[in-house]
């Protein structure tokens, strides 16, 4: 189901970072160039839904951006002559957008600014459409923003693709941005958040921007596949009343069966690299639970060969978490147990919810029911809460 | 761009480097020059400080000025010397950084010009 507001934000998405580029690459000052996009997409999200989307929205945005930049500008001569000689069309260089991405996710600044600068700046999102998808006040998300553009400047964060030797590293930071993004939106999709801008939607494209850019990077193919898969589940994930329904449950006939097969192609592509990551690895995983028929049919030997292998090149006690719950299939309850028992996650949810399961399957039911009270004492996810209290009803 | 890069020692920093033997030092002294040498194009300007138990606080803020004994904040992190750089952007002087082979923390800061 698409909502006009799904339309706005897909028509922004696709032209408001590829303006960003083409501006900061003309006006080589990235917080002028992204105040004039902000205002140019305020504008649109203020008169499109009156006047209806333009034929051609990047011409238009480009002429709102153009005009304000002369208007506003007056100060700045040096740039108002640029953007005076500046014609439609444009013609950005391909790689501009990239640069725009690495400049946002810039280890020198904080992860949630690099979150906010990527969502305003390559995302066309408006601040406010950032403070409730994060529900945060709006000033927070303007302040952040604020102080990362006036980093940019003053500390000299350059505008461009880094070096192969640093690029590795780079990337990583880029892709975490990117799945941070698309967790905050994964988490908290649930009824009472339709509101919320689809952050799973901008997670998404900006994943398959990145593959289209850097088609020969693995790890990139591997967090879209599994920003795909976990989307290709979507229908099933919540009941009509609106609540969570665990994979164990979830009635399969709903998933998007072609999005699972395309996803798996492209990870199957990426695995012709040779260059195993975290990121494919955990597509890896989720695949063999979308490929399966049922819960029962699932390849559980093979869910944990591939814990193990993250584990290696990612080692993380929740990893270790989920590597339990695929145990308790292979080497039975009480061998995953004592795994879980020795992996001291006392203050997180899912290590108290997990060893329910698991006491419940070993007839410890009143341990069980402790261990869920518990778990329901550390969550704050609304559908997490509703889930656990379901099953602590006597 | 003008950046300063602040090099810092910390506690554990400063055992290890006590514990060493005049020939260790010989090595960390000759890989500092090393960075030096590589580096000399860009550096502008480079100094290292006396230890902090050298230092002395002039506070100008109530008045009369106070002078007290000790670097104004007792810290476990001590900036103990600096180099400023002039490089294209905070990509180079991070990379400058990120070969420092001496003390484990390294703060830099753009210089106003």
């Amino acid at each position: 189901m698409t909502s006009p507001d799904d339309v706005l934000a897909r028509v922004v998405r696709e032209h408001a970072g590829r303006l960003a580029a083409s501006l900061v690459s003309l006006l080589g000052d990235f917080s002028a160039a992204e105040d004039l996009v902000a205002d140019a997409v305020e504008t649109a999200l203020r008169r499109w839904p009156v006047e209806g989307v333009p034929d051609r929205p990047d011409a238009w945005l480009f002429t709102v951006a153009k005009n304000r930049g002369l208007d506003v500008l007056r100060r700045q001569a040096r740039y108002r002559e640029k953007l005076a000689q500046l014609q439609w069309p444009v013609q950005p260089e391909p790689d501009d957008r990239l640069r725009l991405i690495f400049t946002c996710c810039h280890p020198a600044l904080s992860r949630e600014a690099q979150i906010a600068l990527t969502l305003r700046v390559v995302c066309g999102l408006t601040t406010a459409q950032i403070a409730r998808a994060f529900l945060v006040p709006e000033t927070t998300v303007a302040q952040r923003l604020t102080r990362a553009k006036r980093k940019i400047t003053d500390a000299g964060i350059p505008y461009r693709i880094p070096a192969p030797e640093e690029l590795g590293e780079r990337l990583a930071q880029v892709l975490h941005v990117v799945y941070l993004m698309f967790n905050e939106g994964y988490l908290s999709s649930s009824a009472d958040r339709v509101q919320s801008h689809d952050l799973v939607a901008d997670a998404d494209w900006l994943a398959s921007l990145l593959h289209g850019l850097m088609p020969r990077e693995p790890e990139i193919a591997g967090l879209l596949a599994l920003i795909r898969l976990h989307r290709a589940r979507t229908a099933a994930r919540f009941s009509p009343e609106g609540n969570l329904v665990q994979l164990q449950d979830q009635d399969r006939s709903r998933w998007d069966q072609q999005m699972i097969g395309e996803a798996v192609e492209l990870l199957t592509r990426a695995a012709h690299h040779r260059r195993p990551g975290p990121y494919q690895l955990q597509a890896a995983i989720v695949a063999c639970h979308a490929e399966a028929k049922s819960w029962e049919d699932t390849d559980w030997p093979q869910i944990v060969i591939l814990y193990d292998m993250l584990l290696c090149l990612a080692p993380s006690p929740v990893t270790r978490l989920h590597r339990t719950i695929a145990l308790r299939y292979v080497s039975g309850a009480e061998k995953a147990l004592a795994e879980l028992d020795s992996l001291g996650l006392d203050r997180y949810h899912l290590y108290h919810a997990t060893r329910a399961e698991l006491l419940r399957d070993l007839g410890r039911d009143d341990e069980a029911r402790e261990a869920d009270q518990r778990a329901l004492e550390l969550t704050a996810n609304p559908a997490e809460q509703a889930l656990l209290k379901q099953r602590l009803r006597p | 761009m003008k950046y300063v890069l602040m090099f810092c020692e910390t506690e554990q920093w400063e055992k290890d480097w006590e514990a060493m033997d005049q020939s260790e030092r010989d090595a960390g002294f000759a890989k500092v020059g090393q960075w030096m040498a590589e580096h000399a194009d860009k550096i502008t300007h480079n100094r290292k400080l006396a230890g902090p138990e050298t230092a002395t606080t002039v506070r100008l803020e109530d008045g009369e000025p106070i002078i007290t004994d000790g670097p104004f904040i007792e810290g476990k992190e001590v900036v103990s010397g600096y180099v400023e750089v002039e490089v294209a952007d905070l990509d180079e002087a991070l990379r400058m950084a990120r070969t420092w082979p001496a003390c484990p923390l390294v703060e830099i800061r753009p210089v106003l010009m």
